[in-house]
């Protein structure tokens, strides 16, 4: 069927893939752009491990065809690190064992990143249906929810201090 | 999994839609969300060769609260639908409803309007919509048409929506009163084992209206007519609330699937509206 140029701002830079309808965006984002940090898991919308950022919302990118996302602004795992190095997100994952395997890791901290712009200073409670989303097969998620609480935290500090 | 080829259309409005079902006939598919219809056409179980994506059709969206009367434009997602306050404080059983479906992600693209328009009986709104005694606009190449909710849907994934037309918004009366939306289901993202929807107006320690709708018990959303008038007149106690739950599982056609055998589907079907019909009672 007849392809189509789409145009994608991907972590601030702007792409042009010629691509057929029927191209999903994680295999896009994956094949043809090379970011491979969103990861494709279930590939069924059930996992998590794909979301990436697109115009503001977390979404799981194996359930949008690419062409959807026609001039849209997207921030993957690899937009989330600042030039100084680790987002506090991925900080607080590693300091608190927030992975194992890390297949889930991108996609968690990609949707935590979100929740967090929503909810500046969630409970825990918050925090578990926030990422309800998303599935770890290692962690048991206690110390996901502890890494994303204490990320939380970290920036609310910096925020005060700076204030 | 990648589906099957197709064209890509993303028309500006609603005559464009409206052209394209037209043109393409049964071969066309609007997409609003699409986490409903690109996991069908992943698995190949759909066949669409034309896909219109109504992202960019003016007109869709929006939700005003004006006095009694509540509009919604079919394109709201869910997540709109949670994170609004004028509508959370007149029908809260909305977000209630809407933070039970699927996950985060799911909420941040699912529609209103793609819910109750593609005729799955696991969808959750299209029972809030028969509890609330929503109407649905449709529009098409004969011009635009109103449809009760409660008239709406035939079978599974068959409505009276013609396959030329589009569900444009979804309107209801401010409900009055105490609500619940009480659903169970196997873990998150799934569809509900059961789930009801129930309204209660009080006056004067006892119930003078009642409406109780089911999700996912029949191959169609099911509203229990009998089931609310056994509360009206009563002061929802105990036994009025098993005579309601005795007339609304009567009104369903539960089918054994993955979820369960018909017993269990009836057992669960009947905690949920219990406990639906209590909650909506204690916060009215």
């Amino acid at each position: 069927m007849t392809k189509s140029i789409i145009k994608l701002t991907v972590n601030g830079e702007n792409h042009e893939v010629l691509a057929e309808p029927r191209e999903l965006l994680i295999h896009v984002l994956r094949e043809r752009l090379n970011l491979t940090g969103p990861h494709i898991g279930c590939e069924t919308t059930h996992c998590g491990a794909c979301t990436v950022e697109l115009n503001g919302k977390s979404v799981k990118s194996c359930t949008v065809f690419a062409v959807q996302a026609n001039g849209a602004e997207i921030t993957t795992i690899e937009g989330i690190a600042g030039p100084a190095g680790l987002h506090v997100l991925q900080q607080s994952f590693r300091e608190h064992h927030g992975l194992q395997c890390g297949f889930c890791t991108p996609g968690m901290i990609t949707r935590a990143w979100r929740l967090l712009k929503e909810n500046p200073d969630p409970t825990e409670e918050d925090v578990r249906f926030g990422m309800a989303g998303n599935l770890c097969r290692c962690t048991g998620y206690q110390n996901i929810v502890k890494s994303i609480l204490a990320a939380a935290a970290e920036i609310n500090a910096s925020r005060e201090a700076a204030e | 999994m990648i589906p099957a080829a197709f064209e890509y259309h993303r028309p500006k409005d609603v005559g464009g839609v409206i052209a394209l079902l037209q043109q393409h006939g049964d071969e066309a598919r609007v997409v609003a969300g699409g986490h409903s219809l690109i996991p069908m056409m992943k698995l190949r179980m759909t066949d669409v060769q034309h896909l219109v994506d109504l992202q960019d059709v003016a007109g869709l969206g929006g939700i005003q609260v004006a006095g009694e009367q509540i509009t919604i434009g079919a394109m709201v997602t869910q997540h709109m639908l949670i994170n609004n306050a004028d509508l959370t404080e007149a029908a809260p059983i909305l977000k209630e409803a809407a933070l039970q479906i699927a996950d985060p992600q799911v909420r941040y693209m699912g529609t209103i309007g793609g819910n109750v328009a593609n005729g799955d009986p696991g969808n959750d709104m299209p029972a809030l919509m028969l509890c609330l005694g929503a109407t649905y606009t449709l529009t098409g190449p004969n011009g635009t048409r109103k449809v009760a909710a409660r008239d709406f849907y035939e079978a599974a994934y068959v409505t009276v929506r013609e396959d030329s037309e589009l569900l444009t918004q979804l309107t209801f009366a401010a409900p009055k009163g105490g609500y619940a939306y009480e659903k169970q289901k196997r873990k998150i993202g799934d569809y509900a084992t059961a789930a009801a929807a129930v309204q209660i107006a009080r006056e004067g320690g006892l119930c003078v209206a009642a409406s109780v709708s089911m999700t996912n018990l029949s191959d169609v959303p099911v509203w229990s007519k009998a089931a609310g008038a056994a509360l009206v007149g009563t002061d929802c106690g105990p036994a009025a609330i098993r005579a309601a739950v005795d007339a609304a599982l009567k009104d369903i056609n539960p089918t054994e699937d993955n979820r369960g055998p018909v017993e269990f589907k009836r057992h669960v079907a009947k905690t949920v509206i219990g406990r639906a019909i209590a909650r909506a009672w204690s916060r009215s």
